[in-house]
């Protein structure tokens, strides 16, 4: 069977059983389980209605219920076996994980990225949103400076490892330093702790544009009246911008950086192409691909970790994101 | 406290001009307000006194000063906008501390200023409380405290009363009266398109249209006495009849033969010269009484009566009106009389009104400001 049919009948089958579950376990709430005929017609229609959001709620809790809770409550259990994943070892995994001085430097890191990272794509997408809107060709600008976006996290590893190359012919660093009458080419990603925000910059470098473009709408959205009666009432661009501009889309710029953040916490694949973790530069979860398929307890117990710090960020990101939409 | 003088003051948008050949003095303690159809540009200009648009050709002069290219805030204006601008994110005592904070006054001077406009507008009670906690007339009261309390030359408000549902918009408009009565010193200009609202607050009344000023009067001058057509049909409601009509004498009584019939005397004066000449005449809806015996104006069949109690309106059939005319309201002749008259409806009634209550325009310009 060719593939394109295969998927084409995978789709139908999908999107079929999909329309049908809904249009079916209603026919059958409807008709047989609580029928709006009868004695009790009232008692029945409040009974099913009563019962169907959750009949259609189920898919969706079901299939999170199998892929997320299931994986979690697992991975739990799983961190407190050893390498053996017969051996019990109780919190072991997570004391040694503490003990270890790698966990400790990526812990370290992992803070640092966690707060440089969403600190600097927001500041950054804010002014850049700011600044790009009065000017004409603004929306070309705001175009360069989205389309990181697009790029994989890998892709765009690859294009700043010819920046950070170590050869002036090469790497723009070392051209600039050559053009300074630097001699010998350096190797940035082997610098120690600066290393880290070289790094960083990267993900900076991908993540404004999108701080920007939603930065950007929530800037648009302030009432025009409000900035005039500010000018009216003395204020300079500077007072206008800090003063009245953000405050009014302060909700804007909490979710924003707290969405990056939960994303800087996921972050691996630019350490994992860039230094594979050496040079002091290890992450959480590249110190958890460290150990993936080689100590299990250990990689799932650092997984973790990783999920109780994003969890409060994640809550905080909700609860704002809710606040917007009021 | 100041004067507000604008000279041959012009606003265009690349080719389009909006306004043009904008000559007004404004004295110190007046109330002007801006009144004129949607479009007429009275809020462009208004934002062209604020400094929020630029002007275009002509001066702008406050206090004797010429302020074209001051920024708005050095301007000595305050402005209250049509939908509060209030900042969201702050209570009601930094609303309306903003300004003197910018201007780094004193946190004595602040409290005691921001006190004193919150006494004058009863907002006390609200002064630590958010904008989105307060009703839409408490929020209008926060704009205007906005503006007090920063003491400025010239007031300026930006249609304030639209947002306000009728009865806060009777009462805040009785507010903004009785504000300007104890800053008599206060020089306000007003934009409107109420007409109940120019009336009652203006010390004059500066009516706006086709890009330039069509008349600037007391309230009183404006509907005895409009200057053209268009501002007769502005101001009262409902607008103004205009008939067509020939002068058949003149002197210092113009008598008037109908198109339709019928014979109009107005104690407007005329030249020999006006003999013949093709003219409206222009009778308010008020002014016209039935007429007993003799000479009438009007005469019509009843084609709808509205009973209000205190007066009658009765609309007359005029033949076939383009709709042109409809959406400019002078299809139909309309007479409001006083008291109760039943029965009416079908009629054919015969109206007259007093000579002093006779408009007569020429080219669309009264004759008595030619």
């Amino acid at each position: 069977m060719p593939v394109i049919l295969q998927g084409l009948i995978t789709i139908l089958i999908g999107v079929g059983g999909c329309v049908g579950y809904f249009y079916l376990s209603n026919l059958i709430l409807d008709r047989f389980i609580f029928p709006a005929k009868g004695e009790n017609i009232g008692r029945n229609i409040n009974r099913a209605n009563a019962v169907r959001p959750w009949l259609f709620l189920f898919p969706a809790m079901f299939v999170l219920g199998l892929y997320l809770v299931y994986p979690v409550v697992g991975s739990f259990v799983r961190s407190l076996y050893g390498r053996n994943p017969n051996e019990f070892v109780g919190l072991g995994n997570y004391i040694s994980l503490f003990g270890s001085s790698d966990f400790q430097t990526s812990f370290f890191n992992n803070f640092l990225w966690v707060i440089i990272v969403p600190a600097a794509s927001t500041f950054i997408g804010l002014v850049v949103a700011q600044l790009t809107d009065n000017l004409s060709w603004g929306n070309l600008a705001k175009s360069l400076i989205f389309m990181p976006m697009a790029i994989s996290f890998v892709g765009a590893s690859l294009i700043w490892k010819f920046v950070y190359a170590n050869d002036a012919d090469i790497g723009l660093i070392n051209a600039i330093r050559a053009m300074l009458g630097f001699e010998n080419p350096i190797d940035v990603m082997q610098i120690p702790f600066w290393n880290n925000l070289f790094l960083m910059v990267i993900l900076i470098w991908i993540q404004t544009g999108f701080a920007m473009v939603i930065l950007s709408a929530a800037l648009r959205g302030i009432p025009e009246e409000t900035i005039e009666a500010a000018i009216l009432d003395g204020a300079n661009p500077w007072q206008l911008f800090f003063k009245i501009k953000v405050p009014q889309i302060m909700a804007t710029i909490v979710v924003v950086w707290t969405t990056i953040t939960i994303l800087v916490l996921k972050v691996f694949d630019i350490v994992y192409t860039m230094t594979g973790g050496n040079f002091g530069t290890e992450i959480l979860p590249s110190y958890m691909m460290d150990f993936m398929f080689r100590d299990d307890g250990r990689a799932t117990a650092i997984a973790f970790v990783i999920m109780i710090v994003v969890l409060p960020v994640m809550i905080w990101n909700i609860r704002e994101a809710r606040k917007e939409m009021r | 406290m100041a004067d507000l003088k604008l000279t041959d003051v012009k606003k265009a948008y690349g080719n389009v001009t909006v306004l043009e050949h904008i000559n007004l003095d404004i004295e110190q303690g007046e109330l002007v307000v801006f009144v004129g159809p949607s479009g007429c540009g009275k809020s462009t200009l208004l934002r062209m006194i604020a400094g929020l648009e630029r002007i275009t050709a002509g001066t702008l002069e406050i206090d004797g000063q010429v302020v074209n290219n001051v920024p708005p805030s050095q301007r000595g204006i305050a402005m209250v906008f049509q939908s509060y601008a209030l900042y969201p994110h702050m209570t009601v005592r930094d609303n309306m501390a903003f300004a003197l904070k910018i201007a780094k006054k004193s946190k004595d001077e602040i409290e005691q200023r921001v006190s004193n406009a919150a006494r004058i507008l009863q907002l006390d009670p609200y002064l630590d409380r958010l904008p989105k906690a307060l009703s839409g007339g408490q929020r209008q009261r926060v704009a205007i405290g906005r503006a007090i309390v920063r003491d400025p030359k010239v007031y300026l408000f930006d249609e304030p009363l639209s947002n306000l549902d009728a009865a806060l918009r009777v009462a805040t408009r009785i507010e903004i009266a009785q504000l300007k009565e104890q800053m008599p010193d206060s020089t306000m200009v007003y934009v409107t398109h109420d007409q109940v609202e120019a009336m009652t607050l203006a010390t004059r009344i500066v009516v706006l249209a086709g890009g330039g000023i069509s008349q600037v009067g007391t309230p009183l001058e404006l509907y005895q006495k409009p200057q053209n057509e268009f501002v007769a049909q502005f101001i009262g409601s409902p607008a103004m009849n205009l008939l067509p009509g020939k002068i058949v004498e003149t002197g210092d009584r113009t008598v008037i033969e109908m198109d339709e019939g019928g014979r109009a005397v107005s104690e407007y004066p005329t030249t020999p010269e006006d003999q013949g000449a093709q003219v409206k005449i222009g009778v308010r809806p008020e002014d016209f009484v039935a007429a007993e015996e003799g000479d009438y104006i009007f005469e019509g069949k009843v084609d709808i009566t509205e009973a209000l109690g205190e007066v009658t309106l009765l609309y007359f059939e005029t033949g076939e009106a383009s709709m042109e005319e409809m959406e400019k309201g002078d299809a139909a002749v309309i007479a409001k009389l006083q008291g109760v008259h039943q029965n009416l409806r079908g009629q054919e009634v015969r109206l007259t009104a007093e000579p002093s209550k006779v408009h007569v325009f020429r080219n669309g310009t009264s004759i008595l400001y030619r």
